[in-house]
């Protein structure tokens, strides 16, 4: 086995252990994430408690779990809610071309010039601060990401002879863009996606730890970063542990995309 | 050829500033619910007469054509509103805040970029696959590191270390020069560290590609020196797509930035955002997001244009 083929396991391994985890949350997780315990407030590491207690006398360990699955669940809807909408969007304007290609490219430009933490805030302000809404700003950041990365080599298919094949054959426009186009695009789909997941988990993370996404007391990484700030010379473990998680979350998902685009495009190999 | 070419860009940068504009006007009129009474409920007792007047001062009692082009119009000439709770103008609350950010911004592009080169020359050379799995596992943890963490992270250990650094906070580059970079140091590192994985590994790849092309075999050939292949041949093309990724890497460090500010208590844009958030004030709100994307947008542009300088293929 390769160098490069072990790290794609790895990296298989390691998010889908966090994922079973997230899944089985609350069966994994020992404490209740929002039962506190006064008396063994901001405890340290210790036999009872893993990765110790914060101000509130919570358990971390469990906080993480259960952040974690708040984390990925956002993310994955986010990411998914964008890769529909400007999934759409991209194919449809590489099989149509012309004005259609142009207004909605044009449309993807002017949201892509916006910067994405920004953006993200700007959705926030405007919906309000919720997990849901997170999600949904997450989604509309990414929308042009999808559009642009899915309409170039769209365009390539869309000229291939197997295309013209289907067209001759009677296929309508919808059964052409996703039977024959999309199916083309897999691995370009599969690694921007795991990609943009790292990311979205990374964007999330930023979004809780302002105050502007998933709010108190359901358990979130980027504001148990936030709380735990606060009592950092106190008790550092809830924000340190917390940080932590994001960091294996984001890592795990951006190894697979990375080892994934080694091996399913030879010809990206490589390249960052 | 040039001249149509920087026309069409041109007329591109006008197109994409205009429909900014719509989007970050439309905001205050998207917000669900009575914009208006929400704003003021953030502060002060909602009575019909104030929402009316609040209503008046920011002409939501307007057709929306006229509320657009009144406001457009203004912006234009400089004039970005008052802020709703200090009446002061937005313009100069945008100011007082954006130096600290864009300093921080400028710095980390420095250090990112900057130790980007370097790093990405000496990854070149290591090849095989062990060196390559630990470069690329290096390369993505540096990425995925979460700057707000780290930041956190690296207080902890130097309060610990050494407790009498003062390590938080601002202080105005022509006031106190060292104090300044010195308090700026660590937030710097910490947004551009992923800079600098993403970056390091372009320059690597693009040097591969670089050193593998005829042109360098031909001055192999002709007897250039090694050093003035790598550094005259091959980094000078691998620069080209090291330029456009700066580009893009601005608009992740101006919303990086927003967020590391606010764990080393800089007073940049990112505590003005989130002061206008929690207050409620949209006119200000607004007015951030217009001009730092707008900021975004040119720096684009200029970026756009050294690619054509540097890299005469394109303008063909």
């Amino acid at each position: 086995m390769t160098a490069g083929r072990r790290l794609l396991w790895f990296a298989l391994a390691l998010v889908v252990a966090q994922v079973l985890v997230t899944v089985f949350a609350g069966v994994i997780a020992p404490y209740d994430p929002v039962g506190q315990d006064i008396l063994a407030r901001m405890k340290g590491p210790s036999a009872a408690h893993w990765l110790g207690t914060d101000q509130f006398g919570r358990d971390v360990l469990s906080r993480i779990i259960h952040g974690s699955r708040t984390s990925l669940l956002v993310s994955a809807a986010a990411v998914l809610a964008a890769l529909v909408a400007g999934g759409t969007l991209g194919l449809v304007a590489a099989f149509y071309r012309g004005w259609t290609d142009r207004l909605v490219m044009r449309a993807m430009d002017v949201l892509f010039a916006f910067p994405v933490m920004l953006l993200a805030i700007g959705v926030v302000a405007v919906l309000g601060p919720r997990t849901e809404t997170a999600a949904i700003a997450i989604a509309v950041v990414y929308t042009p990401i999808f559009a642009r990365l899915l309409r170039g080599p769209a365009l390539v298919v869309c000229e291939s002879d197997y295309v013209t094949g289907a067209r001759a054959a009677g296929a309508g426009d919808g059964r052409i863009i996703f039977l024959h186009v999309l199916p083309n695009l897999a691995s370009v789909v599969l690694v921007q996606t795991s990609l943009l997941l790292s990311a979205a988990i990374l964007v999330e993370a930023s979004l809780s730890f302002l105050g502007l996404g998933t709010q108190p007391p359901t358990p979130s990484l980027g504001l148990m970063l936030a709380d735990g700030r606060n009592f950092l010379m106190l008790a550092p473990w809830p924000a340190v542990f917390a940080g932590l998680a994001i960091l294996l979350l984001a890592f795990g998902l951006n190894l697979l995309g990375d080892a994934l685009r080694d091996t399913l495009d030879p010809r990206l190999r490589g390249q960052p | 050829m040039l001249r149509r070419l920087l026309l069409a860009r041109l007329l591109d940068l006008a197109v994409v500033l205009a429909s900014v504009s719509v989007i970050v006007f439309a905001m205050i009129r998207l917000i669900p619910g009575d914009a208006v009474a929400i704003m003021l409920g953030a502060n002060t007792e909602v009575t019909p007469d104030k929402i009316a007047a609040l209503r008046a001062q920011i002409g939501l009692d307007q057709p929306i054509s006229v509320q657009y082009l009144g406001w457009i119009s203004k912006v234009l000439h400089g004039d970005l509103g008052t802020s709703l709770w200090t009446g002061k103008p937005v313009l100069d609350e945008i100011v007082l805040h954006l130096w600290p950010t864009l300093q921080l911004t400028v710095l980390a592009l420095v250090v990112g970029a900057g130790l980007a080169v370097p790093a990405g020359c000496v990854m070149a050379r290591l090849r095989g696959g062990v060196a390559d799995a630990a470069m690329r596992v290096a390369t993505v943890a540096g990425l995925t590191i979460p700057s707000f963490w780290l930041g956190i992270v690296m207080i902890l250990l130097l309060a610990m270390l050494a407790p009498s650094l003062q390590l938080l906070g601002y202080v105005p580059f022509w006031q106190d020069p060292l104090g300044c970079l010195s308090r700026l140091a660590l937030p710097a590192f910490a947004l551009g560290l992923p800079i600098l994985a993403n970056l390091s590994r372009l320059v690597r790849s693009a040097m591969l590609d670089a050193l593998g092309q005829d042109y360098i075999r031909t001055a192999r050939a002709k007897g250039v020196p090694e050093r003035g292949i790598v550094y005259r041949h091959a980094l000078r093309n691998a620069l080209i797509p090291f330029v456009t990724s700066v580009g893009i890497m601005t608009g992740y460090l101006l919303g990086g930035a927003i967020v590391v500010e606010q764990v080393f208590a800089i007073p940049g844009l990112g505590r003005l955002i989130l002061g206008a958030i929690a207050e409620r004030n949209y006119p200000l709100l607004q007015a951030t997001i217009l001009l730092v994307t707008m900021g975004f947008v040119v720096v684009n542009f200029v970026v756009d244009l050294l690619y054509l300088a540097i890299d005469p293929r394109v303008r063909a």
